[in-house]
């Protein structure tokens, strides 16, 4: 049973959140994330949602809070953005070193200095190497699906989840939904198994120190040292791939709606040319490729729904035919280029693939992105291409550049 | 063969000596010279600034004040504080338990 509801992308998260029992909420407003955490203080303070809400003075606080109630077995909820993901940091990796199912909504904006509150993806890529996994939404849809679908991975995977969806573009746009019941979530989402029972019985020390070499505790037993342990937080992210993929089938299965396993194609079946993107810039792409399709290049998308762990062997697959591969980023890793035009080339060493990548960074701090923007991109790199170029520096499009 | 860990996370029983005991890693012993120490001079409770400065809690505020050579980390604040200079600091042997 579900019913259909117009609302914006930060309403779908928070129904998401209630609609999986979260126990506790602490995060700390900041645009464009700030109506998410409101609507979750209503829902706490109404009584419709049983959880703790707790008041941080900082977004450090929030996932240190986060990550002290999911330790001791509380399913857990955190949203935020920009400058606010960034003051994380440090917790970010204490929680994914700490492997707890933490799941968080990452509202994309742009990073200061200079301020701005529009969308980008500079905040999300920014924390790739936190060892967290990374889902990333084309739609309000998909926020709501994706947020069902983190817990139970992040509860098998025991890795935190951020589902990443686009400031304002989604978060504050209002699109139809699908609402799941909530019984068909529950028995969906089975209960969170915490993978250490604390009790004043049985106490533990959390994190000691560890040495470089592995050692034996005071009861004899073999201790990892810590490169150990960082190898099984590496090992777990790039098994939790098949997690992904099952969660995603049974998911589809369950509740009829199919939002990819690591990534989704439109249009692939038969295009020589491919555009590529995360986010809600992958939802125009697919607008672009029906424009083209129109006058005659036969192109095709594939979005990157899991950023990370970085779906090497399907994007392999996906790009085979492809005989040119355009990406729309709206980050970029500064002195080099867009993060994922760096890793699709990685995934395609010693593949078959040697189509010519053309890299656009777009829609930085909130600029528009319109289809027919896309569209003039694609056309000039596929000229480029056919009449002997097929190099092309990474390019800002719609951008004073000289 | 040992067992060994299956922990997700890093995690450890708390224990005695889990860590190795304190005094194990000490370079510096502290030694009472009890014919300077107030509290054996006077034979009665006196300063004890070495019990109340021990960032380790290892001093015994008695007559004859004693010091838990086992935790003693050897930081030497309790020689530093003396009012008396009744503790000196003395280098542990190479390979003491």
């Amino acid at each position: 049973m579900s019913d259909v509801q117009i609302i914006t992308g930060n309403q779908a998260a928070a129904m998401a959140a209630r609609l999986c029992n979260v126990q506790v909420v602490a995060a700390y407003p900041i645009t464009p994330q700030s109506q998410l955490s409101e609507i979750l203080s209503q829902y706490v303070e109404s009584g419709i949602l049983r959880a703790e809400y707790v008041r941080v003075e900082s977004e450090h606080s929030a996932m240190t809070v986060c990550i002290s109630a999911s330790t001791v077995g509380a399913r857990v909820f955190t949203a935020t953005s920009a400058n606010g993901l960034l003051y994380m940091h440090e917790q970010l990796h204490w929680a994914a070193g700490s492997r707890l199912p933490i799941v968080m909504c990452v509202v994309n904006r742009g990073v200061g200095a200079p301020w701005s509150i529009f969308n980008d993806q500079q905040d999300s890529l920014s924390q790739r190497d936190t060892g967290w996994i990374q889902i990333h939404c084309r739609d309000n849809q998909e926020i709501i699906d994706n947020v069902i679908q983190a817990y139970r991975i992040a509860e098998q995977v025991y890795a935190p989840v951020m589902v990443c969806y686009d400031g304002f573009v989604l978060s504050h746009t209002m699109m139809p939904v699908h609402i799941p019941g909530a019984n068909l979530v529950r028995s969906f989402l089975p209960p969170y198994k915490p993978h250490t029972i604390l009790s004043p019985e049985n106490p533990k020390n959390i994190n000691p120190v560890l040495l470089p070499n592995p050692r034996m505790s005071a009861e004899g037993i073999l201790c990892d040292g810590y490169m150990e342990m960082r190898y099984k937080l590496q090992k777990a992210m790039e098994d939790s791939r098949e997690v992904i993929m099952k969660t995603s089938r049974e998911f589809a299965d369950a509740f009829g709606r199919d939002n990819g396993g690591m990534l989704w194609e439109y249009r692939t079946d038969d295009a020589e040319v491919i555009l590529s993107a995360m986010g809600s810039v992958a939802a125009e792409a697919m607008a672009a490729v029906d424009q083209l399709r129109a006058e005659g290049i036969v192109a095709g998308v594939v979005g990157i729904r899991v950023f990370r762990p970085f779906p090497k062997e399907d994007v392999a697959r996906a790009f085979r035919k492809a005989k040119a591969i355009i990406l729309f980023e709206k980050s970029i890793s500064y002195g080099y280029e867009g993060g994922l035009s760096s890793d699709l080339k990685a995934a395609f060493y010693r593949t078959d693939i040697h189509a010519p990548i053309h890299d656009y960074i777009v829609g930085i701090g909130g600029r528009d992105v319109k289809a027919r923007e896309l569209v003039e991109a694609v056309k000039s790199s596929v000229e480029a291409i056919r009449t002997g170029t097929p190099e092309k520096h990474t390019s800002w499009l719609n951008c004073i550049t000289e | 063969m040992k067992s060994q860990d299956k922990s997700v996370s890093a995690m450890a029983d708390p224990s005695v000596g889990e860590a190795g005991k304190t005094g194990d890693w000490r370079d510096m012993r502290p030694v009472i010279d009890y014919g300077k120490c107030i509290p054996s001079v006077k034979n009665r409770p006196a300063c004890y600034l070495c019990w109340l400065y021990c960032p380790e809690g290892v001093v015994k505020a008695g007559i004859r004040v004693e010091i838990d050579l086992t935790y003693c980390k050897g930081c030497g604040v309790c020689a530093e504080e003396c009012p008396s200079k009744a503790i000196s600091m003395v280098r542990e042997e190479k390979g003491h338990e």
